[in-house]
């Protein structure tokens, strides 16, 4: 199942740590360890730090720390939000995220119950070709999709971005609420089939009830693929005002051979906290999906 | 019995047509399918197909192509960029795989121990996989910066070399760094899955090991890694596939260069589809990379065989 008990066993909870000494867990455990932390890390504290850097410090190791910054300033994030389409792209990222999100969960809840539930025939088929759809990869898929999205009008509407992401949203999605639907023993719903209701009252009044930690698991990470995707947003949509984030700050913000580093990083910075911040509340849930993606 | 039954259904057709239908499983099912199967019908395989017959067409963008046949893939074959991509595609998913599979069992043993903190140290080791891959890329960017890149200035003043690194402007240093940006940026997925892994392995059976005598190597060796197995199976699959189809960070990075050194088959197709303009040809490209998608996925189904006879299920 998707959620994972994170607690051992109760009496199971030391295993055999009492074993080894505190210098050897301190050389093979935390030093280790904190290698890998500062290395993943290393690159957002980077990030950070060159956002806020007056030009001046940017580019001078000798005079100035690089860790550091003296006198930081924020004159980045004004030039970014107030003379670039920063803004507009962050808004546009946000509807078309919630969007493809919102019509991933409405079109996923539906397949993963008749698909789990109502089983029928060939449903099994059916749950295995919604799985091979997830193993789809965009980078195949965003030329034939170029074209349709010309010939249906959509290119450089926020439309061609928010019926194309479902593609890869759908699939996770069923896959992991099937996970969540399976859980949910039978007898509640044969009890409520007794006492009359509809399969459409079992779905709403039982089911979905039953099913939220589920339904925010998706929902988060389907949102974080939304904003996270790229190949189809660069290649689908061409006004400036149109743009993703990702895809704005790469090809409106780098502009001839001077960088503007600290505007970028200010960007990639932006435009990560969304994301972050979602993730932060909802971390059980972000892993519980991304676990139970893989292990169904 | 079968008279009560009967009667139970001729009661049954007094209701509405509407109602009946709402009771019906299989109108019902294909209702609740229908949005699903729309949207992945319409977005998913028929652009499969489009894909595959664009292989065999000659479209440009803004002009129908008619068909051609094998030509687009005759002139791939005599065509040493794509051969290239193609040798890059595979040691850029090899080598990173193996660095992501090596290190993230590392991390996920160490998240594994006893550790204070332990869900605060996991939450932020998937930060990298949170992240908007290009927005970190572009970090990444400006740390392999040739004149301001802090790992050369953080060297130098190491006295461990003498002059600056050329990360993204030479062939072989730019193939090291955008695989040691795929490496940084996978490791979280491949830790945090099979952290979830190694949690299911109960307790008593390291305990039982050590009672008979093995030591920490024999402990991992025959309890770990066999219990583990399905898991990572599964995992270095995906792994493999996302890297494999990765277009992103080389995109942000290089763009394919230098001379072509970094070019992945993604990144040829958009390049010659939709920069080039020629759609037949990079479809092409992109309908070569389902083979290896094919081997892969192939793999992951007898991972998932293994799977069930481990546990202990039927066939």
């Amino acid at each position: 199942m998707a959620i994972e008990p994170d607690k051992p066993v109760a009496g199971d909870e030391g295993g055999m740590g009492y074993l080894q000494s505190l210098p050897r867990r301190v050389v093979t455990i935390w030093l280790p360890l904190a290698v890998f932390v500062i290395v993943l890390l290393f690159p957002f504290y980077w990030m950070a730090v060159t956002s806020l850097k007056p030009n001046e410090q940017m580019t001078n190791f000798n005079d100035y720390s690089p860790f550091w910054v003296i006198g930081p300033t924020l004159e980045h994030f004004r030039y970014l939000l107030f003379e670039t389409s920063y803004p507009g792209w962050l808004w546009n990222t946000i509807l078309i995220s919630t969007a493809a999100t919102v019509l991933s969960l409405f079109a996923a809840v539906f397949a993963a119950y008749a698909i789990e539930r109502l089983r029928f025939s060939g449903s099994r088929q059916v749950g295995l070709a919604i799985f091979l759809a997830y193993l789809v990869p965009p980078s195949i898929l965003f030329i034939p999709l170029s074209v349709m999205v010309f010939k249906l009008g959509l290119y450089d509407t926020p439309f061609a971005l928010i019926l194309t992401y479902p593609t890869f949203l759908v699939p996770f999605c069923t896959w992991l609420l099937m996970g969540y639907f399976r859980s949910i023993p039978y007898e509640l719903e044969e009890c409520a089939l007794i006492d009359g209701a509809s399969r459409w009252q079992i779905l709403t009044k039982i089911i979905l009830p039953l099913s939220v930690p589920g339904l925010i698991s998706a929902g988060i990470f389907a949102f974080t693929l939304s904003w996270n995707e790229f190949i189809y947003a660069l290649t689908f949509i061409q006004s400036s005002e149109n743009k993703t984030v990702p895809v704005g700050v790469l090809t409106e913000l780098v502009r001839s051979d001077v960088y503007e580093w600290g505007a970028l990083m200010a960007g990639a910075l932006i435009g990560s906290l969304p994301v972050v911040i979602l993730y932060s509340f909802f971390v059980e849930h972000y892993v519980s999906s991304m676990t139970g993606a893989v292990k169904e | 019995m079968a008279t009560e039954r009967l009667t139970a259904a001729e009661d049954r057709t007094e209701p509405t047509l509407s109602k009946r239908l709402a009771e019906s499983r299989g109108f019902l099912s294909f209702g609740f399918m229908l949005p699903s199967a729309a949207l992945l019908l319409v977005f998913l395989t028929y652009p499969l197909g489009l894909g595959v017959w664009l292989g065999f067409t000659d479209t440009r963008i803004g002009r129908p192509g008619i068909f051609v046949g094998l030509e687009n893939y005759g002139y791939l074959w005599d065509d040493s960029v794509f051969w290239l991509s193609v040798f890059n595609t595979l040691l850029y998913t090899i080598s990173a795989s193996i660095l992501k599979f090596a290190l993230g069992l590392w991390l996920a043993l160490l998240l594994n121990e006893n550790l204070p903190f332990k869900s605060f140290f996991r939450a932020v080791v998937l930060l990298p996989w949170v992240v908007p891959t290009v927005l970190s890329a572009i970090a990444f960017w400006w740390i392999y910066d040739s004149q301001f890149s802090i790992i050369s200035w953080a060297l130098i003043e190491l006295g461990v070399i003498d002059q600056r690194i050329n990360f993204l402007g030479d062939p072989t240093n730019a193939r090291a760094s955008v695989i040691a940006a795929n490496v940084w940026r996978g490791i979280p997925f491949v830790a945090i899955t099979l952290l979830a892994g190694l949690q299911t392995i109960p307790q008593s059976l390291y305990e039982a090991a050590t009672l008979d005598g093995a030591g920490r190597w024999q402990l991992f060796r025959f309890v770990t890694l066999p219990l583990l197995t399905p898991i990572i199976a599964i995992t270095m699959t995906f792994s493999v596939l996302f890297t494999f189809t990765d277009f992103q960070l080389i995109y942000v990075l290089t763009r394919g260069g230098p001379v072509n050194a970094t070019h992945l088959m993604a990144t040829l197709s958009f390049q010659r589809g939709i920069s080039g303009g020629q759609l037949g040809e990079g479809a092409a490209i992109a309908v070569a990379m389902i083979p290896f998608l094919l081997a892969a996925i192939l793999f992951s189904y007898f991972g998932l065989q293994r799977r069930k006879w481990q546990q202990g299920g039927g066939d």
